[in-house]
């Protein structure tokens, strides 16, 4: 069980949120004008970190805020960082 | 390669089992061969087993970095099954148990493969339509998914007895008789044997390190034990799909995440069928043939390399394993552990070209254990012939850039 650092309510139980996957995907600024293997890029792949990552959570049983976190996927250490977006 | 026979039994007897002859070699790794193979668990062992015997190709090498068979092969439930939702998946999966079904004989190596059925509860309407369109999509492609009463699953189940105040009372089932459970060790270590007797390089203990390539073609691949050259590499690795590929610069649409299952102390028998609970995350359980129950449910609902999973997950699978069969509430539990899925965005398995010619992907998804044949079978073909078996070439990469996604509910770990 991992506790997620909320930066509202604080430390809570995993199964009160939702992982919003990778925090360093960038949309396109113009979808538009971007080609199609860019935009399969930005939609469906991921760079599936082994190790230190940064990942959106969702505190969707809680106060319902979206924030970042750097979590280790192999040993699970979370840490927020000074650049974490809330 | 020495065949298996009740003779060779009883000659090895005489002599006290002292002479059995090893199941496979172990050679030095030659400095070239014509295509190398990434990941010694089944997809990998088999893909080199078909690329000796339907194409004739073996002088190919197998890189484990462990030991045969010690990764996700060693870390699933052995089930296998067929009931998939779409017209991509039937045929795949079908093919896999058609392939299982002849392996034991074809390897001489018992797979131990146990056709009991799977019985799958039906407890709200939504799991209700989903059965039932499976059920036609199956039946298009011959392949038998019905409904059944609750009078047939008392009668399959004698030890069926909910919880009468259960949240979501059970009002039928759905039923595959072919589904199975095959003894996974042997599947990769038949598969080992065959490769070998083909003429399969097997090397374990030699984790490749980096894949090189000359003006975006593959030349080779750097392991700790030194550089192998090859024109081909067949990725054939689970849980480190996205690390592998990253040495020959691509990304794939993955992520990995642990798959749990735990297992009882061993009991005598009292559980014939594979059974599964949908009314949560699809928890499912069967009594292996040691007599231990096994239980697993969806997978871990963030990425992890950890190979351990987490306690909800457990939590749940027990609530409604217990809402099923009270009678299970005293059984202790022996060992617990996770397999790691590379899990596509679409739920269903990957077996691809790349936009690095020469580097071909094969990523099992959640079903790595029972689609192993089927996905060695036409891996080995697109690895041979640069171009898909027709049983796969829906499966590739490109469909995540056409929008022709495979979207598939039937995987365990879709959540």
């Amino acid at each position: 069980m991992l506790l997620i650092p909320c930066p509202w309510c604080g430390a809570c139980n995993e199964n009160e949120f939702i992982c919003g996957g990778e925090s360093d995907r960038k949309r396109p600024t113009d979808p538009a004008a971007v080609d199609d293997k860019t935009w399969t890029d930005y939609l469906y792949n991921s760079t599936n970190h082994k190790g230190m990552t940064g990942e959106w959570w969702w505190h969707v049983h809680g106060c319902g805020k979206w924030f970042t976190i750097r979590r280790d996927t192999v040993t699970h250490c979370i840490e927020s960082a000074p650049g974490d977006q809330t | 390669m020495k065949r298996f026979s009740f003779f060779a039994l009883a000659r090895n007897a005489l002599t006290g089992h002292r002479n059995w002859a090893q199941m496979w070699r172990s050679p030095e790794p030659r400095r070239e061969y014509d295509a190398v193979i990434i990941g010694g668990g089944g997809h990998g062992l088999g893909t080199a087993y078909y690329l000796a015997r339907n194409h004739g190709m073996s002088n190919v090498a197998v890189f484990e970095k462990g030991w045969l068979g010690g990764g996700n092969t060693g870390r699933n439930t052995m089930t296998v099954r067929s009931n998939f939702l779409r017209e991509e998946s039937v045929p795949f999966h079908e093919k896999s148990l058609d392939l299982y079904q002849g392996l034991s004989r074809e390897l001489n190596f018992n797979l131990m493969v146990s056709e009991r059925g799977m019985i799958t509860f039906i407890q709200s309407s939504a799991v209700n339509r989903i059965a039932l369109q499976m059920a036609n999509t199956m039946h298009i492609y011959g392949a038998e998914y019905r409904m059944i009463g609750l009078d047939e699953v008392r009668r399959r189940i004698p030890i069926f007895d909910p919880s009468p105040d259960m949240r979501l009372p059970i009002t039928g089932a759905v039923y595959q008789p072919r589904a199975s459970m095959v003894r996974h060790d042997a599947v990769a270590w038949g598969f080992a044997r065959g490769a070998d007797a083909r003429g399969v390089d097997i090397i374990q203990n030699c984790e490749v390190t980096g894949i090189r390539r000359d003006g975006g073609r593959i030349t080779g691949v750097e392991t700790n034990r030194g550089f192998i050259a090859t024109p081909r590499v067949g990725m054939a690795v689970a849980g480190h799909g996205s690390v592998v590929a990253a040495m020959a610069g691509i990304r794939l649409p993955i992520v990995t995440q642990p798959l749990q299952a735990w297992v009882s102390e061993p009991i005598k028998p009292i559980l014939d069928e594979i059974v599964v609970i949908r009314s949560y995350y699809g928890t499912y359980l069967m009594q292996s043939d040691k007599g231990e129950i096994v239980i697993g449910q969806g997978c871990d609902p963030y990425p992890s390399y950890a190979q351990r999973g987490t306690f909800p997950i457990i939590e749940d699978a027990t609530t409604a394993m217990l809402e099923v069969f009270p009678r299970f509430r005293r059984l202790r539990l022996l060992r617990h552990w996770a397999g790691m899925l590379d899990m596509p965005y679409d739920g269903s398995p990957i077996i691809s070209r790349t936009d690095v010619p020469g580097f071909y992907v094969d990523v099992a998804g959640s079903g790595g254990f029972k689609t192993t044949p089927a996905a060695a079978y036409t891996f080995a073909h697109l690895i041979a012939r640069d171009e898909p078996h027709p049983l796969a070439a829906r499966l590739g990469l490109d469909r995540f850039s056409s929008g022709r996604l495979v979207q598939e509910g039937g995987v365990s770990a879709n959540r």
